[in-house]
């Protein structure tokens, strides 16, 4: 009688695996449409490989990034902000040029350039990070005497072409206290902008056919919460087949900004007592 | 006894166990399936919601003027007059002559907004301040940079300003949403100034044609 109930048990449990087998085998057919309708719809997840510091980015002349730095003398010191970075790459070519990595290298050759010309120089970012807007605006703001230099490639425009952007006018700025708000930062400088921007984009010109002739208004976000005389440099494009043509306009747009800078530091003069920021 | 109960136990727990292995993949298939099918109807819905504004034939063809990029001076803009029937509603011509400039020229290299960009709203208060809201795709399928942006943004206040006179400002909205960036680069935080010109008590019956040089940008205005 045991033996009997357990046969029965076991050819009980035998159908449930023959069972539990055929939907196995029957459920792929479905399974593979499920499973591939969201894998074709989601993106892979960005390839973000780390960056290598560039040599010069760490170097020992560096000025603490929030320290103010006296400077009595006027123009001494270039904040130079290489943009996007981290997650954001910004600008990216069909042949795999990623805009954040090009900034970078640039960035290198632009310090040393400047570096040649009795800048200091300070980085917004030395490797692959994304400080925000504001973060990078600090950096100049924690400064006075300082100029602000964001770098840009774009994804459009004739290949081999550099742009001087100024920031777009902003309505006057300081209330009663002579606070400037910090969202407004750049409309005191907005005149020194410009000089300082004709002057790098001159530059350019002479260097990079088909470039404009003066620097060009736009609204950058980056630029409105700087306060200091500041501009972006865009450098076309990321379309490029070989990222050599880029690398190969480097050493000029680096000379433009450091000649720039120098042939600006006279008109620039610090105010003796800059009004802060709210 | 006791032996047969933990074998049955036993038994049943593996089955159970079975079943679950089994139905949890269905089951998370099918979950997915149903947010696809949910992210699909929401954007049908969207695009059902901005439907380009129908051409009444009985509005009065005008000689509007859009504004694309040139084709001999790199990342400038052009005027190019296309005949249209324009209402004479402000909002409703703001939609006609914006869903046009999103619809592109005749030659596609010449666009300054992304194909997939769709118009989802215009608003327009009585202080002639606009709102134009459209969807994700102008901010994610613009190419990122300062001048493509710039040349998009330009695109669109400068074809406001030749064909609707009321419209002084434009705020850009994405989805709905105030963004800091259009993408990346160009602030869309404050609102651009359309025109400085003082707008006539009633709608121009031809689109004005502003005395402009192509490529002059757009000045955002901010308020303190």
């Amino acid at each position: 009688m045991r033996n009997l109930l357990r046969v029965k048990s076991l050819a009980l449990i035998g159908l449930l695996f023959v069972a539990l087998l055929a939907a196995v085998l029957a459920s792929p057919s479905l399974a593979p449409s499920q499973a591939q309708q969201p894998a074709t719809g989601t993106p892979p997840p960005a390839a973000t490989p780390a960056m290598p510091s560039p040599q010069g980015g760490a170097a020992g002349s560096v000025p603490s990034q929030f320290g103010a730095l006296a400077q009595a003398n006027g123009l001494n010191l270039v904040v130079l902000d290489p943009a996007h970075g981290g997650t954001d790459p910004g600008a990216r070519g069909t042949g795999g040029i990623r805009e954040s990595e090009i900034v970078l290298d640039f960035a290198i050759q632009v310090r040393r350039a400047l570096e040649l010309q009795g800048f200091q120089v300070v980085q917004t970012r030395q490797g692959n990070e994304d400080p925000s807007f504001d973060d990078r605006s600090a950096t100049a703001n924690a400064q006075r005497g300082a100029v602000f230099v964001t770098l840009h490639i774009s994804s459009t425009g004739m290949q081999g072409t550099a742009r001087v952007y100024v920031n777009s006018d902003l309505p006057p700025v300081a209330d009663s206290n002579g606070l400037i708000p910090w969202d407004r930062a750049q409309a005191p400088f907005l005149g020194l902008s410009k000089t300082f921007g004709d002057l790098v984009q001159g530059f350019l010109a002479q260097r990079f056919k088909g470039s404009p002739g003066a620097a060009q208004t736009a609204s950058v976000r980056q630029l409105r919460t700087t306060a200091a005389p500041a501009i972006a440099v865009e450098i076309s494009s990321v379309t490029v087949e070989d990222r050599v043509d880029l690398d190969r306009m480097a050493p000029g747009v680096a000379d433009a900004i450091a000649r720039g800078a120098a042939a600006f530091k006279p008109s620039y003069v610090v105010p003796a007592v800059t009004g802060g920021l709210r | 006894m006791t032996q047969r109960w933990k074998f049955m136990f036993a038994s049943g727990f593996i089955f159970a166990l079975l079943a679950a292995a089994i139905y949890f993949p269905i089951l998370r298939g099918r979950v997915k399936r149903a947010a696809k099918l949910q992210q699909q109807s929401e954007e049908q819905a969207r695009r059902e919601l901005a439907q380009p504004i129908a051409i009444n034939p009985g509005d009065p063809r005008v000689k509007a003027q859009l504004f694309w990029a040139s084709d001999t001076i790199d990342s400038t803009l052009v005027p190019v007059t296309v005949e249209l029937p324009l209402s004479r509603d402000p909002v409703l011509r703001s939609k006609q002559v914006l869903n046009t400039l999103l619809a592109g020229p005749v030659d596609a290299e010449l666009r300054t907004l992304p194909p997939d960009a769709l118009l989802l709203a215009f608003y327009l208060l009585p202080d002639g301040t606009a709102i134009a809201d459209f969807s994700e795709a102008l901010a994610t399928s613009i190419p990122s940079g300062i001048v493509s942006e710039q040349l998009a943004v330009n695109s669109i206040t400068r074809t406001l300003e030749a064909n609707v006179p009321q419209v002084q400002r434009l705020k850009i909205l994405i989805h709905g949403q105030e963004v800091e960036t259009l993408a990346g680069h160009l602030d869309l935080t404050g609102t651009f100034v359309v025109s400085t010109k003082q707008a006539s008590p009633a709608p121009a019956s031809a689109a004005l044609t502003p005395d402009k040089t192509p490529g002059t940008l757009a000045q955002p205005v901010r308020t303190p």
